[in-house]
């Protein structure tokens, strides 16, 4: 392992440039290299910056040198090796995995030790990954700084006076400072793309779908998506494909077939038709990330694609459709933290109504009891077809909206968030900015597209910015081979 | 849209929602849930009395949706000790829980 590097953004920086899956497959592959070894080279970064950056809440020691025993066992015998043989990887902590703890950055969760593992999970361990850790974020995936953790905001590795983004903080910044070479994160309103954006890495929003939700710890079910980071659009490819695919344990993952995403990745993206919707470049977007966007379409243009402005006039209403409907779907899903059958109990209840009431008031944060109140109201008698079945119907707008510029486009190209990463501690009086930082995330969200973001260059200050790239449902190779374009022009 | 929401209706919702507030945080949550509702109001400028709700996207032609369920057959289920252990207060068998009727 390299050590620190010394360019430093105001005053320190831990990002690194990691190895590629493939370079470090290859090298175990070929002999040069132990899986064991390469594990215990990241697990022994992990100790020196970690207590810094927050971003493990938990090692999973004894099962990663196991799993790096097995696939040297296998590389020692010639055997086949699977797609991620060796390859170090971390999971953000709404995933469960057997007999680790498993928080969701909650207090609720203490103590839990869930017995068995996620789908996506087990898929990426079979596929020969070993798997480091759990990784912190937003209480129950809600927030866009990942400060509503209750074991502390990560820190953003490029500028650790700034966050990460939200909710997948974790997932994001691991990749950023070298802490791992893939990992998982999910995504409800932008919780992958928008920390992939602000840490400079590659993130990808599933088509709704794509990947089994099972053993994910759910916060708004018709929202909720598992997905790749990465250093590098090939190696998010790569991890997505091992990830994909039909789920008997998850009644709503597709049965459409898995490609070769990294593969559909290499077939460049002349002839591609590109919009850009002229509504994700207006007020509140920072001068410097629209400079930045605008030189990634013309890297496009020079790729090959042919380049088009587009209107999606629904735009302005997804954030607030988005509150509604996602509180209210985590509303019914967080009923199930009473106290009972896992996790935290409040000694302080003489009765079973005050037990209820008692560990969740303890057990919850501040962000997630504002979620939980506005889901309940917005679900309660008198004000269910006032606002959620209102902005259900808003959704249907949206959604449709995308349909008919697919019509027209390949894919759809923005800014993935309105400013680069911010300062600790900026927005955190005031939930409804915090909630405008997922402003060009959110639609994709309620249309249940894929999307993936990817670096295209940063600020002065040497801020990352990211480009979202946003194709139809199933349609994750055409996004894969337009970031793949932006990747290669160097913004 | 856009009623002002109440103390009142901020502890009513509360209980409906399991929640224990304290009096700080009931009072925050009445501003907090006031500002978002204003804000979400502006849905009420789309005219959608024409437009079907969409709960779910694999509802939508062509997003690639799941629609079959798995066959009705046994298959093995979590080990029960494991799932009881996770529990804060159990026999074994059963979870425990505080008296549920007062006598």
């Amino acid at each position: 392992m390299a050590p620190l590097p010394s360019e430093t953004v105001n005053g320190s920086s831990y990002s690194q440039k990691t190895k590629t899956l493939s370079e470090v497959r290859e090298s175990i592959l070929s002999g040069h290299v132990k899986a064991a070894d390469v594990a215990g080279k990241y697990y022994k970064r992990i100790e020196q910056i970690n207590d810094r950056l927050n971003i493990y809440l938990s090692l999973t020691k004894e099962r990663a040198l196991e799993q790096a025993a097995k696939v040297d066992a296998a590389a020692a015998k010639g055997d086949s090796l699977g797609p991620l043989a060796g390859i170090p990887v971390a999971v953000k902590d709404v995933l469960v995995m057997r007999g680790a703890p498993s928080t969701a950055g909650s207090k609720i969760l203490t103590g839990y030790q869930p017995p068995y593992d996620a789908t996506a999970v087990a898929k990426l361990e079979a596929a020969g990954a070993v798997l480091l850790g759990k990784l912190n974020c937003d209480e129950f995936a809600m927030g866009s700084s990942n400060e509503n953790s209750a074991y502390g905001p990560v820190r953003n590795p490029v500028d650790p006076d700034r966050v990460p983004g939200g909710s997948s903080g974790g997932s994001a910044a691991a990749v950023a400072a070298g802490l791992a070479v893939a990992t998982l994160g999910t995504d409800t309103g932008g919780s992958i793309r928008q920390p992939a954006s602000f840490c400079g890495v590659v993130g990808v929003l599933p088509t709704y779908g794509r990947v089994s939700r099972y053993g994910l710890i759910a916060f708004a079910s018709s929202l909720d998506r598992v997905g790749p980071f990465a250093a590098n659009v090939r190696d998010a490819a790569t991890v997505l494909s091992v990830i994909a695919g039909q789920d008997a344990s998850d009644a709503t993952s597709s049965s459409a077939p898995v490609m070769d995403y990294a593969a559909e990745s290499d077939k460049g993206a002349e002839g591609l038709r590109i919009g850009v919707p002229e509504e994700y470049f207006g007020e509140g977007l920072d001068p410097e990330v629209r400079e930045q966007i605008e030189k990634g379409i013309e890297s496009l243009e020079k790729a090959g694609c042919s380049v088009k402005s587009i209107s999606l006039p629904h735009t302005r209403y997804a954030i607030p459709t988005y509150y509604l409907v996602a509180t209210a779907e985590a509303s019914a899903n967080l009923a199930r933290f009473d106290g009972v059958r896992y996790g935290y109990r409040s000694p302080l209840s003489a009765t079973l109504s005050e037990m209820y009431s008692h560990s969740r008031d303890e057990g919850f944060g501040a962000e997630v009891k504002r979620r939980i109140m506005l889901g309940t109201y917005a679900l309660s008698a008198g004000y269910y077809d006032a606002y959620y079945l209102k902005a259900q119907k808003v959704r249907r707008l949206l959604a449709e909206e995308f349909l008919r510029a697919f019509a027209d486009v390949d894919a759809i190209v923005t800014p993935t968030a309105p400013t680069p990463a911010f300062k600790l501690g900026e927005k955190t009086g005031d939930p409804l900015a915090m909630y405008l930082a997922d402003i060009y995330t959110v639609t994709a969200s309620l249309a249940g597209i894929c999307g993936v973001t990817v670096p295209c260059g940063a600020t002065k200050a040497g801020l990352p910015v990211g480009m979202q790239v946003l194709a139809s449902h199933m349609e994750e190779g055409t996004a894969f081979r337009v970031a793949r374009a932006v990747e290669a022009a160097h913004v | 849209m856009a009623t002002k929401v109440t103390i009142e209706e901020v502890q009513r919702v509360a209980g409906l929602a399991h929640l224990q507030l304290t009096p700080d945080e009931t009072g925050s949550m009445v501003l907090d849930l006031n500002a978002i509702l204003d804000y979400v109001a502006q849905l009420n400028e789309l005219d959608t009395s024409s437009v079907v709700p969409l709960a779910q996207v694999s509802e939508l032609d062509g997003a690639g949706g799941a629609s079959l369920l798995r066959g009705d057959v046994l298959r093995p289920s979590l080990n029960r000790g494991q799932v009881m252990s996770q529990a804060p207060e159990t026999d074994q068998a059963f979870f425990k829980v505080p008296k549920v009727i007062e006598r």
